[in-house]
């Protein structure tokens, strides 16, 4: 912890706001990223992500709260700031009738800092970075869905940014070009580049933060490193043919159990496991349950935000919980 | 930015498709009236076109009032008022702004690269009608040798009636500024390029329409197409300075409005398109 508080902060929001009209789209939050995290941008669809990462972009400006991004205030220091930004932001976009490379030629040229001698170079290596090293001069109308978002993840890191923000970047990618693009994240992290990776996916944030905030409906109601939330639950998991004689032998400290799996409330596996085995019981597999990043997430949000209820029928169903998935 | 909206601009086809369209319809009028030999009577036909059978180097002058009523507006309309919705419909508005481009500069890069194509059309017309005219009509003024007539009747001699046809250019040019102007501010309000171009053009329509109307004379010396045709007085011996003179401040004050209204309105946007 004191080697995290150290480093310094690469975003932080402060009772962040966004009301569009009468709808308040972010709720007042405190977001905090550290230099060198990953951080894990959670959270339904709708549930105020792209919006937050607009305000942190200078894109949205908010109703109230501030933002600072890599030391300076946004959106009112744009100029110092944003060149230091690489950003995919709801799916890539750029001009259809255009190649690839003359696209993320032309867009490193709109900006003031775009060294012209090295341009050439610069692209080149964006693409190299993204799989699209090869990349013909067909134009980006003809793109598969899979080559733009490489392209948009191009034209994010054509700058050599130190903090990357990334909406929803593996959309559209096969599983091995997700795979690529997670090592690619992590690689980029490694030389020393702040990602903050906003997703619904919980398998791809659980795989590649080291950091994770989870947003509903416009609140942050979560923030923590990813190790701390997944910290073992004091159970243990195990799954044995010999269901009755093991339910004999641990007897109140089973919290639930199948026809061949068992919680057991105790936080050493091998303990369990050896009184089990001294028993006679075989155990097929056993292991202290650890909680997954679904449950945290589940169990801080309610049921996503593009779910709109009729108000005379209030009871949503209701989600299954650890007792009755094990039970 | 100025450098790559311009790029952008004069390596589009459609640039070029474009005002090869709005020069088509000068040079049709123009073999038409070679081969009919039926210019309108004098004081009849859009301006000069009753002129242009006798002297051919009016011919420019000719194809500028065929063209800015309704061509030069509607391709001036359709470039600017793709500025902002335009980008924004692609989704590369987003991406421009955090490159980052500056807002003022966007809009800025944008009115410049919308009237580099104005001028850039308005030269094609000119340089067309020019030649076709020398080649095709006004055979006459070459073999009388004498100098161009005046609207007014009187004559004119050429270094005159060359810096008189710049003018007239030049003031073509400064309307089809407010009407860029116009564009772009509702560029910077509805979600798609196409309903700015059809905004400004509902303007220009509204205010052709107002014209012809008695009841509206109040509102006549306000609306943005009445000056418009103005440019001929710059061919009256004395030049009849009012109508050109208000109709520049008139056009200047529709610029400031508009631009005002395109900055006030893009500085605070919020982009979530």
């Amino acid at each position: 912890m004191s080697e995290l508080s150290q480093r310094p902060v690469a975003v932080r929001t402060e009772s962040l706001t966004k009301r569009f009209g009468p709808v308040t789209a972010v709720d007042g939050i405190d977001l905090e990223v550290r230099e060198g995290d990953v951080y894990g941008f959670l959270g339904a669809n709708g549930s105020g992500k792209t919006t937050t990462v607009r305000m942190l972009l200078g894109l949205v400006l908010p109703t109230s709260g501030r933002v600072e991004v890599l030391g300076e205030p946004m959106p009112s220091a744009w100029r110092r700031v944003l060149p230091q930004v690489g950003a995919m932001i709801e799916g890539p976009a750029a001009y259809g009738q255009l190649s690839g490379r003359r696209n993320l030629a032309l867009f490193d040229a709109m900006a003031a800092d775009g060294d012209r001698a090295s341009r050439a170079r610069r692209v080149d290596d964006a693409l190299e970075q993204v799989g699209l090293g090869g990349v013909d001069k067909r134009p980006v109308r003809a793109y598969s869905l899979g080559m733009r978002q490489r392209l948009g993840l191009a034209g994010a890191l054509l700058r050599r940014p130190r903090l990357l923000v990334l909406d929803e970047p593996t959309n559209g990618l096969d599983p091995q070009g997700i795979q690529e693009i997670r090592r690619l994240l992590l690689e980029l992290n490694a030389a020393g580049t702040t990602v903050v990776v906003s997703s619904h996916l919980l398998a791809e944030i659980e795989q590649t933060c080291t950091r994770v905030g989870v947003l509903d409906r416009g609140r942050l109601v979560l923030q923590d490193e990813l190790d701390d939330l997944r910290r073992p639950t004091g159970h243990v998991e195990l799954t044995t043919p010999d269901v009755g004689h093991a339910l004999g032998l641990l007897g109140g400290t089973v919290v639930a159990h199948d026809d061949q799996r068992l919680l057991v409330r105790d936080p050493d596996p091998a303990a369990v496991n050896a009184r089990l085995v001294a028993a006679g019981v075989r155990v097929t597999s056993i292991a202290a349950e650890v909680r997954r990043l679904e449950d945290v997430v589940l169990a801080a949000t309610r049921a996503g935000s593009d779910r709109f209820d009729r108000p005379d029928r209030p009871d949503r169903p209701d989600r299954p919980d650890r007792e009755e998935v094990a039970g | 930015m100025i450098p790559v909206e311009l790029s952008k601009l004069l390596r589009s086809r459609r640039t070029w498709m474009t005002i090869a369209m709005i020069d088509a319809l000068p040079a049709l009028v123009a073999v038409l009236l070679a081969v009919t030999d039926l210019g309108p009577r004098p004081g009849t036909g859009p301006a000069f076109l009753s002129a242009v059978l006798t002297d051919g180097t009016l011919y420019p002058l000719a194809a500028l009032a065929i063209v800015l009523p309704l061509f030069l507006p509607i391709a001036v309309a359709l470039t600017a008022g793709e500025a902002v919705a335009g980008e924004a419909q692609q989704g590369t508005l987003r991406y421009l702004l955090v490159r980052p481009v500056g807002r003022v500069r966007l809009l800025v890069a944008k009115l410049v690269a919308s009237m580099v194509f104005v001028v850039l059309a308005v030269l094609v017309v000119a340089a067309t009608a020019y030649v076709l005219g020398v080649l095709l009509l006004g055979d006459e003024s070459i073999t009388v040798t004498g100098p161009t007539t005046s609207v007014s009747g009187t004559a004119l001699s050429t270094p005159e009636l060359v810096a008189r046809t710049g003018l007239a250019f030049g003031y073509a040019i400064l309307c089809m500024l407010g009407v860029a102007c116009v564009a772009l501010f509702l560029s910077t309000v509805v979600r798609t390029p196409a309903a700015a171009a059809f905004g400004t053009l509902g303007l220009l329509v509204g205010s052709t329409v107002l014209l012809t109307l008695d009841a509206a004379q109040v509102l006549h010396p306000y609306l943005p197409t009445r000056y418009w045709i103005a440019f001929v007085d710059l061919f009256r011996d004395p030049i009849l300075w009012r109508d050109i003179v208000r109709g520049t401040l008139l056009q200047l004050a529709y610029v400031v409005v508009f631009l005002g209204a395109a900055w006030a309105s893009f500085a605070t946007k919020d982009v979530s398109d």
